[in-house]
């Protein structure tokens, strides 16, 4: 069952600029090994040996997962998950510049 | 001589040059200052330091910084009190004071991080620096950026005590009162600091800018007679004090200054804003935000940056942290001034406040050496007090008057 997945601009280099992309997976963590498959390289950024980075916030409709069942939190059909560096506190665009400035 | 090798993240360990820049491009994680201590264990001497001016520069081999100090010329080398009559009150051998509501110039010990700041965004080329802020950093950025000849944008919470806002405007930098609370502030400021070339102290500079609390904590042991502490009570706002007065004992061992470090870091908190202690009674990971409600509004930070660092040096230290109620954050105040003559802010009621919880506790003994950390002035939040103190006693301009007066006062 595909879910939506917004993904953060510092990522979208690798998802050829895409904003929204789709997944599959009953939990977060297959879901996050479903889209290293589809855009390779993006998996390790989120996660590392199984465990969503710390300075990367996952939402589930709007929930912060840490505060579910962290990476095994199930996921459906319609959900919308987003993908949030926390450092960037909700910010959308141009977040790269700052850190290349 | 600078002895920076670079910055560090401190979640993947990547590496990057000295930039202003404070978050690694690959994992997130917030990038950290890394030194030669080889080469600053070969150079620096306790001789050499105590040589050199009573100012937070002199353990310039252990800052961020290339060139000479731009900024906080003054700054630092705070005392430190022995508090023999507080405490009598609360039953301990060895309590000490570092006493940073006398810090220069604005009476906080954000004028040590805003000295390392600034005179590292003048090495950077800006022109422009600014701060989010709950008040004391507004007070810094505002008063050492004008004497270093910097424009300056300041948000705040709109909520702030007037007397916080008016010692921020005396200095005429642009004052943004954002409708909203310090992490909405912080979020917004994230914001600007993307589309404007501008040093943000705490968040562009901030792995220079909280390399200068350290110097909190090296004062510390130099006024202990070159040794840490058994136990350090740190209030916590973003948590990163904390983490840096800890590091500062661990350099100072690891360069061969000191040469034992057992020191216990103990979190204060006010019960209206504590996630980092929840977090650690709770004996989880996790920092959960909190939307703050108390009268510490410096230290109302719902969402700290550093939480997690700071959960950890506790841990690791053996330490443990305690929150208090805003009455006994007003108790406590009137206790450091009665008994040390030490006119704290509300952030300094919490900390006290939190050590005679942790005291009675057990978990500070009573024959070890504890140094509580007061980081503000009072006079920067007396809105906190009014009502909480007695009234002064009204005479006419008499001897019977003034007779009559003093029955009352006896008895």
């Amino acid at each position: 069952m595909p879910v939506k997945v917004r993904i953060p601009v510092p990522l979208q280099r690798l998802t050829q600029g895409k904003e929204e992309v789709e997944g599959d997976g009953k939990t977060i963590i297959e879901l996050i090994n479903n889209l290293e498959t589809k855009f390779p390289g993006i998996g390790e950024r989120i996660s590392e040996s199984g465990k969503i980075r710390r300075f990367v916030n996952v939402y589930v409709n709007e929930e912060d997962i840490r505060f579910l069942k962290a990476e095994e939190t199930q996921v459906k059909d319609g959900d919308e998950i987003s993908i949030v560096p926390a450092i960037a506190g909700g910010l959308r665009k141009a977040f790269i510049a700052s850190i290349a400035l | 001589m600078s002895f920076v090798r670079g910055l560090k993240c401190r979640e993947c360990g990547r590496e990057y040059p000295v930039d202003p820049i404070y978050v690694c491009e690959f994992c997130f994680g917030p990038l950290e200052v890394i030194y030669d201590y080889e080469g600053i264990r070969k150079t620096l001497t306790r001789e050499k330091i105590q040589s050199r001016p009573q100012n937070l520069w002199r353990y310039r081999e252990l800052l961020p910084i290339d060139g000479e100090p731009g900024s906080g010329l003054q700054s630092g080398f705070t005392p430190l009190i022995r508090a023999d009559n507080l405490a009598g009150v609360l039953g301990l051998k060895e309590l000490y004071i570092k006493d940073d509501t006398v810090a220069h110039p604005t009476l906080s010990f954000k004028d040590r991080v805003v000295a390392v700041a600034l005179t590292k965004a003048k090495e950077f080329g800006f022109d422009t620096v600014a701060c989010a802020s709950t008040g004391n950093l507004a007070h810094a950025v505002s008063a050492q950026g004008a004497k270093a000849g910097f424009n300056r944008f300041i948000f705040i919470p709109a909520s702030l005590e007037k007397s916080k806002i008016v010692a921020s405007l005396v200095y005429e930098p642009n004052l943004i009162a954002v409708e909203g609370n310090y992490d909405e502030v912080n979020r917004l400021c994230s914001e600007v600091a993307n589309k404007y070339r501008w040093a943000f102290v705490n968040i562009n500079i901030r792995p220079f800018y909280s390399e200068g609390s350290k110097t909190h904590g090296y004062e510390i042991v130099e006024q202990l007679g070159w040794r840490a502490p058994d136990n350090v009570i740190v209030p916590c706002a973003s948590g990163s004090l904390l983490t840096k007065i800890w590091k500062s004992f661990k350099e100072m061992k690891e360069i061969g200054l000191i040469g034992e470090m057992k020191t216990k870091a103990f979190a204060a908190q006010a019960s209206g804003c504590c996630p980092i202690v929840t977090a650690l009674k709770h004996k989880v990971d996790v920092i959960k935000p909190v939307k703050p409600d108390t009268i510490a509004k410096s230290l109302a930070i719902g969402n700290p940056a550093d939480g997690f660092y700071a959960l950890q040096v506790i841990k690791e230290s053996g330490g443990f942290g305690e929150d208090v109620s805003d009455r006994e954050i007003i108790d406590a105040i009137k206790l450091l001034a009665k008994t040390e003559g030490i006119f704290a802010e509300t952030a300094g009621g919490v900390t006290l406040a939190s050590a005679i919880r942790l005291i009675k506790a057990g978990y500070i003994s009573k024959d070890s050496l504890t140094v509580i950390c007061i980081t503000g002035n009072g006079l920067k939040t007396q809105e906190a007090l009014i009502g909480h103190t007695k009234e002064p006693s009204y005479i006419k301009p008499n001897m019977a008057s003034f007779e009559e007066a003093l029955k009352k006062i006896k008895t």
